[in-house]
């Protein structure tokens, strides 16, 4: 059943008092039970799109459609937004000590969404959250119910956050880069948790890494400079990449039965301004494909992200 | 990212100019400081002539602001009064400014035990009631504008000290600093090229926000009857007086009191304004 | 903790021994004699009274008699109203003006906090820019502007409120009101800065992605975290009150501490003048280590910090 459906997201902030363009058009779903994943450099707008599917982003101008369940998010009010949030789509953000108020205790940030949304009383819900913490495996949470963050440690923290989204049993969790402030030990464990939320409810992942990919999702969408450039299974994306982007990413990343002497090849050049979006394809400077169509028209959104693919250019010649 | 980001400076005229109060504020400013320079010029009379047969007049032809007890025209008056209340309020800035960047730069360049004892010093002398100092400075020297802006500057420079001091504390250990004294810059030159430029944008606002509170004090001695001796009128004696006149011949308590208003109303916006437009962190 | 208290305290007694010393030094540097001013007094008169007040003895001896007084509460003689001591002009007018001020921090501190959570909620919209001029105005415009102005409309004119002194509750309404204006304006826009700070930190977005409304968000997250700061700026406040209430009880002429102040500077009476100096500092003072303390033990992060400390951890 399709969660979440987004059609052609645009997204845009006013930066130094011009337009900057962080989504620029994407579309995509995520089913129920499913894992999607979203990869992308710094900056190419994946935390941008997601939070817009919540209305997080109260300086920007949104366009498009995002339906959850059928229905338009963004046509809510704010009020009808916050029937969602926390109750229908968790999020899980990336800095889990900013992300906690260091002046409340953990037992309170915990059962504050829980009471505020009439699943429990101010006494259930204490147990209610000693429950939450076990699940995502806190040792001793009766301790932990009265301490504050900075008492924590990081991977705690990041648990506590991921408790406190999945409190409500939501359809949907988003997880914007939940292990990249940890260690990679720790961050083990953080995917351990996410796997086991129950299995209707969806999970949209951002990542930069690859591997979290490969481990976690069944499908993912490639993001670059505001646009989606690649989407579909992860076991075809990662052996068969069809954009030149992807390609390259993949071939940046050390494999283990590659020989040890073998080059780990980067991508040059940086990614485009985004307050002055090039006309055609974002990636055609640092493309080693580049043709001189790419640099005019921007390729079509849909099935062919890049003119390679189009029939007309198989053999890099216009037919 | 090839970003183009606009300069620090003309991305802060920008912040600044966009904001209508400030710029309002600026030329109010301006209008006054000219005032204050060329308005005694315009009119016949000067601050002292005392004409008792045309005693609290109301504003006219003859007096454009009218006349005060003495029959002194308001008009000059209240432009000579411009003068020294905004001297006052100036000089005690500038002066505040020089010892806090003093203080401040020097103690936290020491670090250490310097450091420390120069802030003990500072916290000891910032829990003394400020305007209790004036008073008492006052009293026993008796009035004039000399001491006035040593008993302003007595204590109000510590809290110049302590911006300075946070700020250069927090420069000092950006990673450009690091590099430029590993690259065997010496501490004079990080001084003057990375410390300062960066720093000078508290301090501007902070300079900038001493000025009100400074024309409020003289103001507030005047009230006392510590400040400007007659005849000489700054803003502070001038509304002394006519708030004893206030029912019958309201304009000597009107005016004094506008300008004072205005002036600090124009101070303060423009001070707030420039502290937003100078904070790297709100560049937007 | 109990370093922390202690460093305090030091301070604390330090800065007092500052003032006192300084006071008495400066009041005994002034040129001329207290006494003399436009009168003549003969030859026996001056040396009794000067035995009186002590001051035929050596520098050093009068201080360390000063001090001694100090310790038991004494503050001096009025010179201007003969053998009436310090303290009881204080005992007499102190509850006075402790009212007055106290209705005026009553007011202040909600009304400012109140101002300057709106703007910050509503930043950069009609609501903001309009608090924020409200406030500006507030603090440039010195109290007794306001308060003349306030006097001359409603009592003067409108007669709906009494012009002086303070025998009522109508009484207080117009003085109170322009005592708090100032500590509102302050407070409010340092309520605003500090909220508008605290709305933009990530536990916030936390906050607003479990569902709460954002005006849940700024009262239960968005306040606790921006009141912290606030309190320490109350010991300023406790100094504006101090500083505004002379300019406020000239005008209403109500007949509190600050009156007798503005009355012993014109009248230069020196001891006067010295003990209100010494009384009003240490009341501030000790009102800004108070506030210092209530910080500390109000922000967990510092809390916890000193348990650990003490515990050893």
């Amino acid at each position: 059943m399709t969660l979440l459906q987004v059609d052609n997201l645009r997204v845009s902030f006013s930066l130094y008092g011009k337009e900057f363009q962080a989504v620029r058009g994407i579309s995509f779903e995520v089913n129920s039970g499913e894992a999607v994943g979203i990869v992308g450099e710094s900056g190419c707008g994946k935390s941008a799109a997601v939070q817009s599917i919540l209305r997080l982003l109260p300086a920007s101008k949104i366009e498009g459609k995002i339906r959850f369940e059928g229905v338009d998010l963004l046509e809510k009010s704010e009020r009808e937004m916050g029937d969602i949030r926390g109750l229908k789509i968790g999020m899980v953000f990336q800095d889990p000590m900013a992300s906690l108020n260091p002046t409340m205790t953990i037992g309170a940030q915990v059962a504050e969404g829980l009471i505020f949304h009439g699943i429990a009383s101010k006494r259930e819900a204490k147990e209610l959250a000693l429950q939450l913490l076990r699940e995502v495996e806190i040792q001793r949470p009766e301790e932990r119910l009265n301490q504050y963050p900075h008492e924590l440690s990081g991977g705690m923290r990041q648990r506590v956050l991921i408790a406190i989204a999945l409190a409500a049993k939501p359809r949907l969790l988003i997880a914007d880069e939940p292990t990249t402030a940890l260690d990679v030990t720790v961050q083990a464990q953080i995917l351990d948790v996410l796997k086991k939320r129950s299995a209707a409810t969806g999970l949209l992942l951002i990542t930069h890494d690859l591997t979290v990919v490969a481990e976690m999702c069944e499908r993912v969408l490639v993001f670059y400079a505001g646009k989606i450039v690649e989407q579909g299974l992860v076991s075809q994306i990662l052996s068969q990449p069809r954009h030149p982007y992807t390609q390259m990413l993949l071939r940046s990343i050390p494999h283990l039965d590659r020989p040890r002497t073998e080059r780990l090849q980067t991508i040059a050049g940086t990614p485009p301004n985004l307050l002055a979006p090039p006309q055609g394809c974002s990636f055609a400077k640092r493309c080693p494909y580049a043709m001189p169509i790419c640099k005019k028209e921007p390729p079509f959104i849909g099935s062919a992200a890049c003119w390679r693919e189009l029939p007309l250019f198989m053999n890099d010649e216009p037919v | 990212m090839e970003h183009e980001f606009p300069g620090f400076w003309r991305d802060a005229w920008r912040r600044f100019s966009s904001n209508r109060p400030a710029l309002f504020a600026l030329w109010t400013l301006a209008a006054i400081a000219a005032m204050a320079i060329f308005g005694p010029l315009f009119s016949s009379y000067s601050y002292y002539d005392i004409h008792l047969e045309w005693h609290d007049t109301p504003p006219g032809p003859k007096f454009w602001f009218g006349s005060d007890e003495l029959g002194r025209d308001l008009f000059t008056r209240i432009w000579w009064g411009a003068r020294i209340s905004l001297f006052i309020g100036i000089a005690a800035a500038v002066i505040d400014m020089i010892f806090g960047v003093i203080w401040g730069s020097v103690a936290a360049l020491a670090g250490g035990r310097l450091d420390e004892t120069m802030m003990r010093v500072c916290d000891i002398l910032y829990a003394i009631p400020y305007l209790l100092v004036v008073i008492l400075l006052t009293v026993i020297r008796g009035s004039g504008i000399a001491t006035i802006l040593i008993a302003m500057t007595c204590t109000g420079w510590i809290n110049m000290a302590r911006i300075v001091r946070g700020q250069i504390l927090q420069i000092k250990e950006y990673d450009y600093v690091v590099a430029a004294r590993l690259n065997g810059a010496s501490n004079a030159r990080i001084l003057m090229r990375h410390l300062i430029p960066n720093a000078i944008g508290p301090i501007i606002a902070a300079v900038t926000l001493t000025v009100p509170t400074a024309i409020f004090t003289e103001a507030f001695l005047s009230f006392l009857g510590l400040g400007v001796q007659a005849p000489a009128a700054s803003w502070g004696v001038m509304v002394n007086d006519g708030l004893s006149a206030m029912r019958y011949y309201p304009w000597r308590l009107l005016f004094p009191s506008a300008m004072l208003t205005l002036t600090m109303l124009s101070f303060n916006l423009l001070g707030n304004t420039l502290r937003d437009a100078l904070d790297p962190r709100l560049r937007r | 903790m109990i370093q922390f208290l202690f460093n305090k305290s030091l301070i604390l007694l330090l800065s007092l021994w500052v003032v006192v010393t300084g006071t008495f030094f400066l009041m005994h540097a002034i040129p001329g004699d207290p006494f003399i001013g436009d009168r003549v007094i003969p030859e026996e008169v001056m040396r009794s009274l000067y035995a009186y007040y002590g001051l035929d003895q050596p520098l050093w001896l009068q201080y360390i008699k000063y001090l001694k007084g100090l310790f038991h509460g004494d503050l001096g003689i009025s010179m201007v109203y003969h053998g009436r001591s310090v303290g009881h002009f204080i005992g007499e007018a102190f509850p006075i003006s402790a009212l007055l001020g106290l209705s005026a921090l009553c007011v202040a501190i909600p009304s400012g906090i109140f101002l300057g959570t709106i703007a910050a909620m509503k930043r950069n919209r009609w609501h903001d820019t309009a608090a924020m001029i409200i406030s500006t105005i507030g603090i440039s415009d010195p109290n007794f502007v306001l308060a003349s102005f306030l006097q001359y409309v409603f009592c003067m004119k409108l007669h709906v409120f009494p012009v002086a002194r303070l025998e009522s509750l109508a009484h207080g309404v117009l003085p109170t009101f322009a005592l708090a204006a100032l500590p509102t304006a302050f407070i409010a826009r340092l309520t605003r800065s500090n909220m508008v700070e605290v709305l933009q930190q990530d536990y916030i977005r936390t906050a607003l992605a479990k569902g709460l409304p954002l005006f849940r968000i700024a009262l239960h997250h968005g306040l606790r975290n921006a009141i912290l700061p606030v309190i320490t700026y109350l010991g300023p406040v406790a100094t504006q009150i101090l500083t505004g209430s002379f300019m406020i009880e000239r005008i209403f002429a109500i007949p509190g501490l600050g009156q007798w102040m503005i009355h012993s500077i014109h009248g230069r009476d020196y001891p006067m003048i010295l003990g209100l100096t010494v009384f009003f500092s240490t009341g501030l003072m000790i009102a800004m280590f108070l506030v210092d303390i209530a910080y500390s033990l109000l922000d967990p992060r510092i809390r916890i910090q000193k348990k650990r400390e003490a515990h050893g951890t």
